[in-house]
């Protein structure tokens, strides 16, 4: 009973901030709902028994995707941008709302009467779990089972990276460049503590991932987590042409992954097929290149260029 | 009725929801920040339907939607990436005119 | 010294429970600090003291009913990290209002 109390509050609690977020008449406001949207959202992967999700989503939808939809806002409100914020028409929206709830309703009838899985991939995934080199279903399914997905993944996240290369700009009207930030001691001593945490924890969620809640993906987000402390706080600063070290990091999670998934063909047979005593060793080291990958690329996207140099201070 | 069936719903008014949002703003920030809504729906059904049965959690949707949570915070970097450098634009054109 | 009912509050089942409603307490009067307070200095002020003992509350709570040492580290370190970061963004926000002019409410004296 008190569950359904809980689950019951925390679904009013999504769908409210949801709206929220999408009729808000200031764009602000809409932001911060989103944030705490993502607070919610990470509550509701607990309660679903989703921890390496909950972590991610702590570290993602409610801290780096907030910290970017800010200061996105913030340069917008520098540069004074006339948006094109015509909405649509009292008599358009009416539609469009009343399409959007004939959607919603088709979705819950099609959750309703959805059919039962033909394959039991969940069985399957469980059996060979021993086999997989790690004992964390999610990190098997992730870096094992389903390799190909991660490994197109870091794909795309170098994409976005080369994308940020064409269109990244020196100078920027970010938040990050407010003097009234960067000279703060607090801050300063506060970055001067959460910074090495923040690797620390970063590692230890990598190390964790093999058997408990944890992977790259995770430890890649807290570590691009310090990544924005430190842009905020004026150590890093954008460049628009990436030196050879930021070209390692961003590219080495692709290259050692794509390596490996070649490498054991003449091995195991197939593209991503680990020989099975090499499984555990070979995933730890593809995960320690995604990690530095995933934080890097994030961390620029953030900072919006392809590079990056140390600020002074 | 049970848990998964009542989350996997309300994944599904959120889709519906972000997806209204998506189409009524005009303002390009608007946009993003609804698509971003409509990806939480999704990635809500995803976890609920993981607990289809009760006693043990499906992995490949977690994985899934982790790797789904990397992607699309990449896209809306860039997504936001590529507003900015909209705006820097309208306005360096507009300031010109006003010159002229 | 030691009275029989004050060991058993501390050991039984509802003494975590009981830290962790105390500390939902503090939360809900942080929250009705910052929605009814007329100005941001006041309304940091409510947010950053009242839910930092809350969270203190139930972190201890969390930890009582827990009994493993490396889980009450943890607990304990969030705590911390919580006290650092909150005090310095309530400082950083503090600081921009200042620094912008931001409305500072005074009694009025009628």
């Amino acid at each position: 009973m008190i569950e359904w109390l809980f689950d019951g509050l925390l679904a009013i609690g999504l769908l409210w901030l949801g709206w929220r977020t999408v009729v808000s008449a200031e764009l602000f406001k809409a932001i911060v709902m989103f944030i705490v949207l993502g607070l919610f959202m990470a509550l509701c992967w607990a309660r679903l028994a989703a921890p390496d999700v909950a972590l991610a989503e702590a570290a993602i939808g409610a801290g780096l995707i907030g910290a970017l939809l800010l200061d996105a806002y913030r340069a917008l409100v520098a540069e004074r941008w006339q948006a094109d914020d015509r909405n649509a028409k009292p008599l358009v929206a009416a539609s469009l709302a009343i399409l959007s709830s004939v959607l919603i309703g088709g979705l819950a009838w099609a959750l309703l009467f959805s059919p039962e899985p033909v394959v039991d991939l969940n069985a399957q995934a469980r059996a060979r779990l021993a086999d997989s080199g790690v004992g964390n279903p999610v990190t098997a399914v992730l870096l094992n089972f389903r390799g190909y997905d991660t490994l197109l993944e870091v794909g795309v996240l170098f994409l976005a990276w080369l994308g940020l290369w064409t269109v990244g700009e020196q100078e920027s009207n970010s938040a990050a460049t407010g003097a009234w930030v960067e000279d703060s001691d607090l801050l300063t001593a506060l970055v001067r503590l959460l910074a090495p945490l923040g690797v620390l924890i970063g590692v230890y969620l990598l190390w964790a991932g093999a058997n408990e809640p944890g992977g790259a993906f995770q430890a890649g987000t807290v570590l691009a987590a310090v990544g924005v402390l430190l842009r905020l706080s004026g150590r890093l600063r954008p460049e628009l042409s990436p030196d050879l070290w930021v070209r390692f990091g961003v590219t080495v999670g692709l290259l050692v992954f794509s390596a490996i998934a070649v490498g054991v063909i003449p091995v195991g047979g197939n593209l991503l097929e680990y020989p099975g005593d090499w499984a555990g060793l070979l995933i730890v080291v593809i995960e320690t290149s995604l990690m530095v990958s995933i934080a890097l690329i994030l961390t620029l996207l953030f900072i919006g260029s392809a590079g990056l140099r140390r600020g002074g201070s | 009725m049970n848990q998964p069936l009542f989350f996997a719903w309300v994944g599904a008014a959120l889709f519906g929801i972000g997806l209204y949002g998506l189409l009524v703003h005009g303002h390009l920030m608007r946009k993003i920040v609804a698509l971003n809504v409509m990806g939480n729906g999704v990635f809500l059904v995803f976890i609920a339907l993981a607990r289809r049965d009760p006693l043990v959690t499906d992995p490949i949707p977690h994985a899934m939607v982790l790797t789904g949570l990397v992607i699309s915070v990449s896209a809306t970097a860039f997504a936001l990436v590529l507003l900015k450098r909209l705006a820097r634009q309208a306005q360096a054109q507009e300031s010109s005119e006003h010159d002229s | 010294m030691f009275p029989d009912w004050l060991a058993w509050v501390l050991l039984s089942d509802l003494f975590p429970w009981l830290l962790i409603t105390l500390g939902a307490v503090f939360f809900l009067a942080g929250t009705a600090g910052l929605v009814r307070f007329p100005d941001l200095f006041s309304r940091l002020h409510a947010l950053t003291k009242a839910d930092n003992l809350g969270l203190g509350l139930i972190c201890l709570g969390l930890a009582w009913h827990n009994k493993s040492p490396s889980v009450a580290l943890k607990l304990l370190l969030i705590w911390l990290l919580v006290l650092l970061a909150s005090a310095v963004s309530c400082h950083l926000i503090a600081r921009y209002a200042l620094h912008s002019d931001s409305k500072v409410w005074k009694q009025r004296h009628d």
